[in-house]
C-alpha cells in the first residue's frame, strides 16, 4: 500500500516575519513527512495550528523558512508546481464566468486545442454531476455546487496530486458527507494523490489512509495513524465500530492541543482559570 | 418581461415629470417656466439651429476632454491606491473628504488660473469626475477576494494572464459603476463652468437666455441636457446590470 514517495517535507519550519512591531509568529514545524503514490492523506488539527500553511508551502504558494519540500523529487520554490492542483474553502469559482467557462478556465490559459477543451472539460462536469448546469452561473448555483465548480477546474488539468484546503468547510453535514464520496470517487479514478486539510475528525477518519494530528501552533504532527480502509470505500463506513475507535483515538490526541488553541494551557479548563 | 415592465416604468416617469412640469408652469407662470408644449414648439425650430450646434459643440468637445481626464487620472489613482495598501489607506479620507467639498468654492481659482478658456471648463469638468472614478476603483480593487488571486497561481496563470483575465473582470462591475457617477458629475462640472464664466456653450446659453428672459430657450436648452443626461446614464446602468446578473 506505500508506494513510492511523491512529495516530502524535510526539516520544514515556516515562520511569519513580525511586521508593525509584532513579534515572528512560528506557525509550522518542523515537518518531516512523506506522501506516498496515491494516497490519500489528512491533516486534521485545531484552528489556527498551521495545517492550512502547511499545503500553502507543499502547493508553493508560501516559501518554507527553513526545510525543503519536494514534489516528485523536485523542489517547491516560488511557483505552484505543474501537476498540483488546489482546491481552497472559500468560494473560487469566478462569477463573470459560466459553470463551462470556469471549469475550462485553466486549460484555455494554457493554451489547449479548443477540441481537447471540449473534451475535457464536459467529461469533468459530467464526473462533478454538472452536466445540466454548464450554462449556469455560479450565483444560480448552491455552496456545495460551486465547491464542485472549482474541483472540476482543477480536475481537467489533471493534477497527479490533489490539495484540499477545508473544501467542505462551509457546507452542512449531510452535504459534507455526500462531498466525502465525491471526493472518493475522484481519488479512485483519477489515481492522484490526495491530501485533505480539515478540522473534521470524522472527515478525516473516513476519507483518509492516513490521518496526521497536528499540535497547536506551531503544528507539528503529534502522531500520524493508518486506518485500513480497503480503496473502494465510501461514506457507509461511518457505521463501522473501527471508524468510531479511529476518530475517539484522533479526539484523545487532539482535545488538549484544541484547549490549547483556545487559549488555555493544555489542563481542564478549571485549572487554567485557577493559574490565571 | 422584465424589457417590456422597464419600458412601462420608463413611459410613466415621463408622463408625471410632463404632468408635474405643467403643474408647475400655471402655477409660477410663462414668464417664469413655460409649460411643455411652448417648449417643445420652440424645440422643434431652436434644436436645428446654428446656433444651437456651435454651443453644443463646445459643450461637447469640453465635456470629452473633461471625462477623457477625469477617467486617466481617477483610474490611475484608483488603481495605484488600490494596490499600495499604504498610500491607499492614507489616500482615502483625503480623497471622501474632497469628494463631500462643494468644489464650486473653488471655481474663482480655476477662473484665475486659467481664464476664459477652454482649458478651465475641461478642469472644472474633471476634478469633479477624478473622485467618484478613483474611490471605487480602489475599492474594487480592494475588495478581491484573496482566493482569486490564489486560484490564479495555482492554476499557474503568468501575471499578465492574472491581470487580464482575473483581475480586470473581478473589477469592472464596481469601476463601471464609477465611470458611471463620474460621466454624471463631470458633466455638471463643465455646465457650472460654463454658467459662471464663458463665452459659448450650453450652459453659457442658458445663463444668457435667462438674462434675456429667454425663458423658453432656457427651458428648451435644460430638457435637451437632461434627456442626454438620462439616455446615458440608462446606457451605462444597463450595461453595469448586465455584467451584475451574473455576479
Amino acid at each position: 500500500m506505500h508506494g513510492d514517495v511523491h512529495a516530502q517535507f524535510a526539516g520544514v519550519t515556516r515562520v511569519y516575519p513580525g511586521a508593525g512591531g509584532h513579534a515572528p509568529v512560528h506557525a509550522l514545524g518542523p515537518i518531516n513527512v512523506d506522501l506516498h503514490k496515491g494516497e490519500f492523506f489528512a491533516v486534521v488539527g485545531p484552528s489556527g495550528c498551521g495545517k492550512s500553511t502547511f499545503l500553502e508551502v507543499l502547493a508553493g504558494l508560501q516559501q518554507p523558512t527553513v526545510g525543503t519540500v519536494t514534489f516528485e523529487g523536485r523542489a517547491v520554490a516560488g511557483e505552484v508546481p505543474d501537476g498540483v492542483g488546489v482546491v481552497f474553502q472559500e468560494d473560487a469559482s469566478f462569477p463573470w464566468l459560466t459553470v463551462w467557462g470556469n471549469a475550462a478556465f485553466g486549460l484555455q490559459r494554457q493554451g489547449t486545442a479548443p477540441a481537447e477543451v471540449r473534451r475535457r472539460v464536459d467529461d469533468a462536469l459530467a464526473f462533478m454531476g454538472l452536466k445540466d448546469f454548464a450554462k449556469a452561473y455560479p450565483s444560480q448555483l448552491s455552496g456545495g455546487m460551486r465547491q464542485r465548480v472549482c474541483i472540476a477546474r482543477t480536475l481537467v488539468l489533471q493534477p497527479r496530486l490533489i490539495l484540499l484546503d477545508e473544501p467542505f468547510g462551509a457546507l452542512d453535514a449531510q452535504t459534507r458527507l455526500l462531498m466525502g464520496d465525491e471526493v472518493l470517487k475522484l481519488w479512485r479514478t483519477t489515481g492522484a494523490t490526495v491530501l485533505l486539510i480539515t478540522h473534521a475528525l470524522d472527515e478525516a477518519a473516513m476519507l483518509a489512509d492516513r490521518v496526521g494530528a497536528m499540535s497547536a501552533r506551531p503544528g507539528r504532527f503529534i502522531e500520524i495513524i493508518e486506518t485500513h480502509w480497503p480503496r473502494d470505500r465510501d461514506s457507509t463506513i461511518v457505521a463501522e465500530p473501527t471508524f468510531g475507535e479511529i476518530t475517539g483515538r484522533l479526539w484523545e490526541r487532539l482535545r488538549g492541543e484544541s484547549l490549547k488553541a483556545l487559549g488555555h494551557s493544555g489542563q481542564p479548563p478549571a485549572a487554567a482559570l485557577a493559574a490565571e | 418581461m422584465t424589457a417590456m415592465r422597464r419600458a412601462i416604468d420608463t413611459t410613466i416617469i415621463v408622463i408625471a415629470v410632463v404632468l408635474i412640469w405643467q403643474g408647475l408652469a400655471r402655477w409660477v407662470g410663462d414668464t417664469a417656466l413655460p409649460g411643455p408644449a411652448p417648449t417643445f414648439s420652440y424645440m422643434t425650430h431652436f434644436v436645428p439651429s446654428a446656433r444651437f450646434a456651435e454651443n453644443a459643440a463646445a459643450t461637447a468637445t469640453a465635456f470629452a476632454l473633461a471625462l477623457l481626464l477625469a477617467y486617466g487620472l481617477g483610474l490611475a489613482i484608483g488603481v495605484w491606491m488600490g494596490a499600495q495598501r499604504l498610500s491607499g489607506e492614507v489616500g482615502e479620507p483625503i480623497l471622501i473628504t474632497l469628494y463631500s467639498l462643494p468644489k464650486i468654492t473653488l471655481y474663482p481659482v480655476i477662473l484665475l488660473i486659467f481664464g476664459l478658456t477652454l482649458s478651465g471648463k475641461v478642469v472644472f469638468g474633471a476634478i469633479h469626475g477624478i473622485l467618484p472614478v478613483a474611490l471605487l476603483t480602489m475599492a474594487a480593487i480592494r475588495n478581491i477576494p484573496l482566493v482569486y488571486l490564489k486560484s490564479a497561481r495555482t492554476l499557474r496563470l503568468s501575471p499578465w494572464q492574472a491581470i487580464w483575465n482575473v483581475l480586470l473582470p473581478a473589477t469592472i462591475p464596481e469601476v463601471l459603476a464609477g465611470l458611471r457617477i463620474g460621466f454624471t458629475v463631470t458633466l455638471l462640472g463643465v455646465l457650472l463652468a460654463e454658467m459662471f464664466a464663458s463665452k459659448d456653450g450650453l450652459g453659457f446659453l442658458i445663463i444668457n437666455a435667462m438674462t434675456l428672459l429667454q425663458t423658453k430657450e432656457m427651458i428648451t436648452i435644460a430638457v435637451v441636457l437632461f434627456s442626454f443626461a438620462a439616455v446615458a446614464n440608462a446606457i451605462l446602468l444597463w450595461i453595469e446590470h448586465r455584467l451584475h446578473r451574473r455576479v
